[in-house]
């Protein structure tokens, strides 16, 4: 009961956490590719650097600012619950952030690659901008939006740095996966880590399989039209 | 109509006004000319010389200062800016874009749905004329060039526009689907109520679709207007190539030979190339310059069956030893002429006036004739087909 208890609940906990991320990251996500992608602002660069970020910063250091934001001077001050460091929401934003590159990279290259000119040919047919967005660069950049939304799902399971820093280690509540593993081989628990780590293996394996499929489809789909 | 301005005096509705400026890259474009309210009317010129960049923003894509009025309705003056999706206008782009994630039937729908719904007689009417009724559940990547060219060609007719825009449909085509979408071409300026503007830099392709013409040169307009005075006064009926276009009502056909007999102003020419099905259509003959030989009497019989009688309009020399004399059939009106191209030798020995009456030789296979649109027709006084009368503007 207790290593099932430990080990289900870790599983669980980091499904909820990967899931809400990767519904948050593709609503930041895609109008955040999108304008990345079409865009002429001067700012465009400076937006795409700081989402960039997450990918070179040690995650001691997101970590860090993270846990500043979180806190009373931050977001925990703004909704007045003094910190959301060590909460499951808090491990939610901070997912969220740092997922943040993997989840708008592929859907920013997916309106790249779609290019102007379908966007110009539903104008000359009378479809509004937003229109146009929805039933022609949604659906061009669908192969782009499922890559980006595995890669976000399987990076929030993974990370382990930032989440220890500002998730802490309590059980149900943001004892994810990667701590759970850290905890077993500190304790010298090697079965359950084994258990846990053969998983995220075969996990990882499928994620990676799963996308470049989706590309190859993809760019074989484009080279036909 | 539903323009928010109401058509000034003067301006017939659907006429077609546009003056635009600006700089494009290294060269300053400025350009203004007007087209009829019906027909072809070709932008002509190298590439280079703007023509794209006019279609562009006669259509919003592009941002140029200046005026686009369509049939009394303003889309671009000093104050205001129609959007390119508020703007009633079909569009055909050099690769014919056609929307990869949804079918060839929805692609033709995805317009007409956004102008009022889908109209089931107009849409198989256009589908058979353009012949892509077996395409229509495939998917786009499934589609020849040619194919996915007449695709977009009913998805831009089937948005209820006022006018189709057209940049070098058939530029990004080999030969082969060139040919095969040609006749379409054609068969749609005939049965098309709106006016058309056609990007080409393909003399061969204005003259055969075109009945105006505005030739354009870095950035502005060389010579407008109708299109066979046009082409001559830009100079470009001079070179090897010269060649004059007329239209004419096919009068009878000879199945035996295969010949069919032309009514050119109520003289018979022998044309090759034509089927018994053409009799009573008026068709685009094309003769060379170099192809006419004249003479002051009526030719001895020989080889060549036509023999034209015609006067002399002028006599131009062109190089150092050739000349080109304009002629002008009996009984043609003002304005439809025949070029002979002939030695300065003869020219001198000759020494042709205007008003002079000649008989102009021309051979008869080197007729290539093409099935003539309603517009070019009319100018010329004979009879037209059915106007479809669509698509009428929503």
């Amino acid at each position: 009961m207790d290593f099932d208890g430990e080990i289900g609940g870790a599983i669980l906990l980091t499904l909820q956490l990967a899931t809400v991320t990767t519904l948050l990251l593709l609503l930041v996500g895609i109008p955040l590719g999108w304008w990345l992608a079409r865009t002429k602002s001067r700012a465009k660069e400076v937006v795409g650097t700081l989402v960039a970020l997450p990918l070179v910063l040690p995650p001691t250091v997101l970590g860090f600012y993270l846990l500043v934001a979180l806190g009373p001077d931050g977001l925990g001050g703004l909704f007045g619950v003094r910190t959301f460091a060590f909460t499951f929401e808090g491990l939610v934003f901070g997912s969220v952030v740092f997922s943040l590159p993997f989840a708008v990279q592929p859907i920013r290259d997916a309106f790249e690659a779609a290019g102007e000119r379908p966007f110009e040919v539903a104008a000359t047919l009378r479809a509004s901008p937003l229109d146009a967005f929805l039933s022609v660069g949604l659906p061009l950049a669908r192969p782009g939006i499922l890559t980006g939304a595995v890669l976000g799902f399987a990076h929030t399971v993974g990370e382990f740095g930032v989440v220890l820093m500002i998730g802490g280690n309590i059980p149900g509540e943001t004892k994810v996966l990667s701590i759970a593993i850290f905890d077993f081989v500190e304790t010298l628990r090697w079965r359950e880590a084994h258990i846990l780590s053969a998983g995220m293996l075969v996990f990882a394996f499928a994620v990676i399989l799963t996308v470049s499929v989706i590309d190859r489809r993809a760019r074989r789909a484009r080279a036909g039209a | 109509m539903t323009g928010r301005e109401r058509p000034i005096a003067a301006d017939t509705p659907r006429d077609v006004s546009v003056a635009l400026s600006g700089r494009l890259g290294a060269f300053a474009l400025d350009v203004a000319f007007e087209a009829r309210a019906q027909g072809v009317t070709a932008l002509f010129g190298p590439s280079g010389s703007g023509k794209t960049s006019v279609l562009r923003a006669v259509a919003g894509l592009q941002r140029l200062d200046g005026r686009v009025r369509i049939g009394g309705e303003t889309w671009q003056d000093g104050t205001r800016f129609v959007p390119p999706h508020r703007r009633a206008l079909g569009y055909v782009f050099q690769e014919a874009s056609l929307f990869p994630h949804i079918s060839v039937s929805a692609n033709i729908d995805y317009g007409a749905k956004r102008t009022g719904g889908v109209d089931p007689a107009a849409r198989s009417e256009i589908v058979d004329l353009l012949g892509i009724e077996p395409l229509l559940p495939r998917a786009p990547a499934r589609l020849s060039g040619g194919e996915r060219q007449r695709v977009a060609l009913a998805r831009a007719i089937l948005s209820r526009p006022r006018i189709l825009l057209m940049d070098e449909p058939l530029s990004a085509l080999g030969a082969e689907a060139k040919n095969e979408i040609l006749p379409y071409l054609e068969r749609l300026h005939a049965s098309l109520s709106i006016p058309i503007l056609y990007v080409s830099h393909d003399l061969a392709e204005v003259e055969r679709l075109a009945d105006g013409i505005v030739v354009l040169r870095n950035g502005r307009v060389a010579a407008a207007g109708a299109l066979e005075p046009t082409l001559r006064a830009a100079g470009l009926r001079q070179g090897r190539g010269a060649a004059a276009v007329l239209t004419a009502r096919v009068a009878a056909f000879d199945v035996g030979d295969a010949l069919a007999e032309i009514d050119l102003f109520g003289q018979p020419l022998f044309v090759a190339g034509s089927s018994p099905g053409d009799v009573g259509a008026a068709r685009r003959v094309r003769i060379e310059a170099s192809d006419v030989s004249l003479s002051r009497q009526a030719p001895a019989p020989s080889t060549i069956l036509n023999a034209l009688r015609a006067e002399i309009v002028r006599v131009e020399e062109t190089t150092a030893a050739e000349a080109l004399v304009t002629l002008r059939p009996l009984g043609a009106p003002d304005g439809a002429t025949i070029l002979a191209r002939i030695t300065r030798r003869s020219a001198r020995r000759f020494a042709f006036q205007p008003g002079e009456r000649v008989f102009a030789q021309v051979k008869t296979m080197s007729l290539a004739t093409q099935r003539a649109g309603e517009t070019g027709a009319k100018d010329l006084g004979v009879a037209t087909g059915p106007d479809l009368g669509y698509p009428s503007s929503p």
